[in-house]
């Protein structure tokens, strides 16, 4: 593959125990598009997102983050939180993961943690409420307020977030991940639980991000729609091995993708199948 | 293999006064062999050094009779209120009533509490019970701070306010330290501390956290027992300088503050003292944690207490937002822990048992997890509630305990069962405590 | 080489009474995933009520004491777990689908309750009992006329422990009632789905963890030789430390931890200092959790992403 990735996982190897979840996985997401992770269940996706983002040390290969300045970071080398805050990449979770007890907002600000510590001069500045603090509060809170609307959830600002309904939960998780001002978005099945209505938001909302923020994004998704029709680059797991990779419709004609899904599950191969028609 | 049996307690509550009689009836039971052998019987060491028992049959029917009683009106009660649904429905003018007179409550309390010295000038037992009461409002907003905000289970708290009161009294007493170079000092050495303590523990969650802040607690309070040369073992230390008012002496000499005034001296001038000095330590305790709760910080803990892994994706780093939490709820510890050993005059170790850090966590527990005038109400009820039973020495505890369960009961989110946003855009709304998680430290 | 011996010997029999204790922790952890505070306090009043019944059954004129301990073990058993289900059912059960802490508190209460309720209706005076099971044997005389003794009491603690245990291993691995504990640990929702009476087990789960207990206070009332209303605050902070130790929610793990908890302390006693015996066996613990957060045989607690 050419072009310039800004992720390149390289023979990525992970097992619990004797078991084997990734094995020698390599691949690459370009710079300002959106790649996709697709497979059956249990074909090790999660897992490859967890050593991504720091909750799992792969077992073996190398994971490096090239940044638009030339930075590169190898993620491997990095645990837990320094993967977002330093390596400035954020992620969503499967089961959606916001502060339920805290307001939308609130959401939002936990999110800009470090921005605002070192704006709050590591919390003195901000407790004599020095100006300098004030007004990096401010900017906080609009930057907030601009990501509430940009997923429409600025009328809900102001409410717990475990009280909104799933589908604004998954874009307020979105938009919390956003306002870490990532480098790379990983998102796991955002689309999960939406209906179609608010999954075609969704591919407008991904969309955007990749073309107005130039975030790069990389996605687990079940939801073929979503896959085919925002993905500008695809690659399908099996068994913790990629059998796949390609443009979505290269993908999707592949017999070894076809074979995977219909071993795996017969509804996912014909939702594979019938994507394209 | 049986199918789940209908339980009465989950099906329609049967009534009848059949039903209220049988369970009476077991309940008496219950209680007469519990209480067979432990009232029934009364052991004691006799005058030889053996054992000599007398029976209390009388003293035993009486309290199975009470069961007996007790029980049936419990049953007629919950009949007559009918189900007890938790979330019961509130009319609306009764909320806003409530909403109302909460958010008058709090200025009310606090010039009430200014006042408090005016109003019993001349009842010293009201200005200590106060003084004792205010203290334990510093103690609970304290360690709201770890308990409350960040969700970190900390069951060996009075630990730092020992570490706070011992290390005054010892530097006063060895040095001749003055409390207001000390009062900074015990802070700084509280959080210290908990640094030092928070640093290799605070990896490990939930209940394993508790283990080990109460063997920590344990730890210290068995090293001041044993550490006699330094601190005097279980005779604690004594002769602890008072409080003077930025120099002036609150006493009967000839440079004391009601000489230089040129009033009569009077002990309650000092009690007087005492009193607005541990108000303003604990409404700094307040002001502070109210502007961290703003601060990215103070967000922080909140969120780590929602869902720590969230916390990590977002690159916060947890270990050190934990630290913080601890050192701060230990450094109002440690300065509570100072003035108690200024008031006092003198410390023992008997003063920071575990009881003390039940007692803490109690209030802020029964206070509503976070809500600071919750935890100031809790702790003016439990001190104050537990300074009623003053003359039933021997049952105080027992009483203690029992009210304890039953506001558990009634009450397990506390007094004020809700979250204030600590940013709006538009409305501040508070948030119901259902949707607030209570951290897994 | 004698001294070590005999330390050894008077640990395990320390050790026997923290784990039969720790179990009870352990067992009531592993099912509703609550601190039972009030643990400490059943032990104390399964002591109590071992002495109490003692002294009744001497002054009624009963002499054979195998069948004086035989009656006194079968009553401070059956009361004592009859305490262990009222509190579950009074302080514990309202609190079951509530917020962690609240049950924790309630149980820090029924602590409070327990501890003063004794005081009050037994006094506060310390309560001795003569040896009621005396001589023992020498196992070996050293040269320096320092003898490794065990006696009689020793045997019976240890015996009477490796019994109750090989019974409680046998009903949780084999019956009925073990199976529905052992389902309730792993899902509540799904045991009560497939006819597992969960109340009931829960209900169970406490009352075997007081009868251990009694067990346990009654040991310590022959081995010690006297009780008093205190004494279920420092041995249940120490036995939770052990199930703690052990890795809290595994059987084996509880007695396993008891008996570290009750070795170390009797060999820092011996080597080290007495005094301090209780701040080493903490300072272990915090130790151990450091490298193994989950004790011992803890399963390691996997985080869910």
């Amino acid at each position: 593959m050419s072009g310039d990735p800004i992720l390149s996982v390289d023979r990525l190897m992970m097992r619990f125990g004797g078991i084997v979840a990734v094995n020698e996985l390599s691949f690459s997401a370009e710079r300002r598009k959106i790649t996709a992770l697709i497979g059956p269940n249990g074909a090790g996706k999660t897992t490859v997102f967890n050593c991504i983002t720091g909750f799992y040390r792969p077992s073996g290969g190398a994971i490096r983050l090239s940044h638009d300045d030339g930075r590169s970071i190898q993620l491997e080398r990095l645990n837990d939180f320094r993967i977002s805050k330093q390596a400035k990449v954020a992620r969503t979770f499967q089961n959606i993961r916001l502060f339920p007890g805290m307001t939308a907002l609130e959401n939002l600000m936990v999110a800009q943690h470090n921005a605002l510590m070192r704006a709050s001069g590591l919390t003195v500045l901000g407790l004599l409420g020095l100006p300098s603090w004030r007004e990096a509060e401010k900017r906080a809170i609009d930057l907030a307020r601009a990501w509430l609307d940009r997923v429409g959830l600025l009328d809900r600002a102001d409410d717990a977030a475990g009280n909104l309904p799933y589908g604004d939960q998954r874009r307020l998780e979105i938009a919390r991940a956003m306002c870490t001002e990532p480098a790379l978005l990983c998102l796991d099945e955002p689309a999960a639980g939406l209906n179609a209505r608010e999954s075609g938001g969704l591919n407008e909302l991904l969309l955007s991000i990749r073309n107005e923020q130039g975030t790069s994004i990389l996605l687990i998704e079940h939801d073929m729609s979503v896959v085919m029709e925002i993905s500008d680059h695809v690659v399908v797991m099996d068994y913790g091995v990629k059998i796949a990779e390609g443009t979505p419709q290269a993908v999707r004609d592949d017999p070894k993708v076809i074979a995977a899904y219909l071993g795996a599950d017969e509804e996912e191969a014909i939702a594979v199948m019938e994507s394209g028609t | 293999m049986s199918a789940t049996s209908a339980r009465p307690s989950h099906a329609a509550q049967p009534s009848g006064s059949a039903f209220i009689v049988k369970k009476a009836l077991i309940s008496a039971l219950v209680a007469l062999v519990l209480f067979s052998l432990m009232i029934g019987v009364r052991t004691e060491a006799g005058p030889q050094g053996g054992l000599i028992y007398w029976t209390r049959f009388g003293d035993l029917a009486a309290l199975v009779g009470t069961v007996f009683g007790g029980s049936i009106i419990v049953e007629l009660l919950r009949q007559w209120w009918g189900p007890v649904d938790k979330d019961s429905i509130v009319p609306k003018p009764v909320q806003s009533a409530i909403s109302f007179a909460g958010r008058w409550l709090a200025p009310a309390l606090l010039v009430f509490a200014v006042l408090v010295p005016v109003i019993f000038y001349d009842q010293r037992y009201i200005l200590d019970l106060s003084i004792l009461v205010l203290t334990y409002v510093m103690l609970g907003w304290g360690l709201n701070v770890v308990v409350g905000l960040a969700g970190l289970l900390d069951l060996g708290y009075v630990a730092f306010y020992a570490v706070g009161a011992y290390s005054y009294a010892l530097l006063a007493t060895n040095f001749g330290l003055s409390f207001w170079v000390c009062l900074p000092l015990a802070g700084i050495l509280a959080a210290f501390w908990g640094v030092l303590l928070g640093f290799p523990v605070l990896r490990l969650r939930g209940d394993y956290l508790a283990i080990v802040t109460l063997a920590f607690g344990e730890i210290i309070r068995l090293v001041i027992i044993n550490w006699q040369s330094l601190t005097g073992g279980p005779n604690g230390v004594s002769g602890i300088p008072r409080p003077t008012m930025f120099g002036i002496p609150l006493d009967n000499s000839d440079n004391g503050l009601a000489a230089r005034l040129g009033i009569e001296f009077s002990p309650t001038h000092r009690l007087v003292f005492l009193f607005y000095l541990i108000l303003a330590m604990a409404l700094l305790t307040n002001w502070v944690t109210i502007r961290l709760r703003r601060l990215p910080i103070g967000r922080a803990w909140e969120a780590l207490r929602e869902d720590e892994v969230a916390c990590r994706a977002l690159g916060i780093n947890t270990t050190t937002t934990k630290l913080t939490a601890f050192a701060t709820g230990a450094m109002f510890g440690g300065f509570a822990g100072a003035f108690f050993a200024t008031r006092q005059g003198f410390i023992s170790p008997e003063s920071f048992t575990f009881q003390e850090s039940a007692l803490v966590l109690a209030i802020v527990v029964l206070g509503g997890m976070g809500s600071q005038l919750g935890v100031a109400l809790s702790a003016l009820a439990m001190i104050g509630g537990f300074e009623l039973f003053r003359g039933f020495d021997q049952y105080r505890m027992l009483v203690f305990g029992i009210a304890m369960v039953l506001l558990m009961i009634w009450r397990p989110r506390g007094l004020i069962g809700h979250r204030a946003p600590t940013v709006y855009l538009e409305r501040n709304q508070s948030i119901s405590s259902d949707l607030v998680k209570e951290g897994h430290g | 080489m004698d001294y070590f011996a005999q330390q050894l010997i008077n640990g395990l029999v320390l050790g026997s009474i923290y784990g039969l204790i720790a179990i009870g922790y352990t067992m009531v952890y592993g099912i509703v995933g609550m601190i039972n505070f009030a643990h400490g306090d059943i032990f104390m009043i399964g002591g109590f009520i071992a002495l109490i019944s003692f002294l009744v059954l001497v002054s009624l004129g009963l002499t054979a004491i195998p069948l004086i301990l035989l009656i006194v073990l079968l009553v401070s058993m059956a009361i004592t777990a009859l305490y262990g289900w009222t509190i579950e059912r009074i302080a514990y059960r309202p609190l079951r689908h509530s917020f962690r802490l609240a049950p924790m508190l309630s149980a820090i209460g029924m602590s409070f309750v327990l501890t003063n309720f004794s005081q009050v209706s037994q006094g506060a005076r310390v309560k001795p009992v003569p040896p009621i099971i005396t001589g023992g044997y020498t196992l070996h005389e050293g040269p320096e006329g320092f003898a490794v003794q065990l006696s009689n009491i020793q045997i019976m603690v240890v015996l009477a422990t490796v019994v109750v245990l090989a019974l409680f291993t046998w009903l949780v691995s084999r019956t009925r009632l073990g199976r529905d504990m052992r389902a309730c640990e792993q899902d509540q929702t799904m045991a009560a789905l497939l006819g597992v009476d969960v109340d009931r087990t829960i209900s169970m789960t406490f009352v075997i963890g007081a009868a251990l207990a009694a067990v346990a206070g009654m040991m310590y009332l022959l081995y010690y030789g006297l009780v008093d209303f205190f004494m279920g605050f420092v041995a249940g902070i120490k036995a939770f430390t052990a199930a703690v130790l052990g890795g809290i929610g595994s059987l084996p793990g509880a007695m396993l931890g008891g008996l570290a908890i009750g070795l170390i302390e009797t060999f820092w006693s011996a080597y080290f200092s007495v005094e301090y015996k209780d701040v080493a066996a903490f300072s272990i613990l915090i130790v151990v959790l450091i490298f193994m957060p989950t004790g011992l045989l803890g399963r390691p607690e996997v985080e869910k992403v």
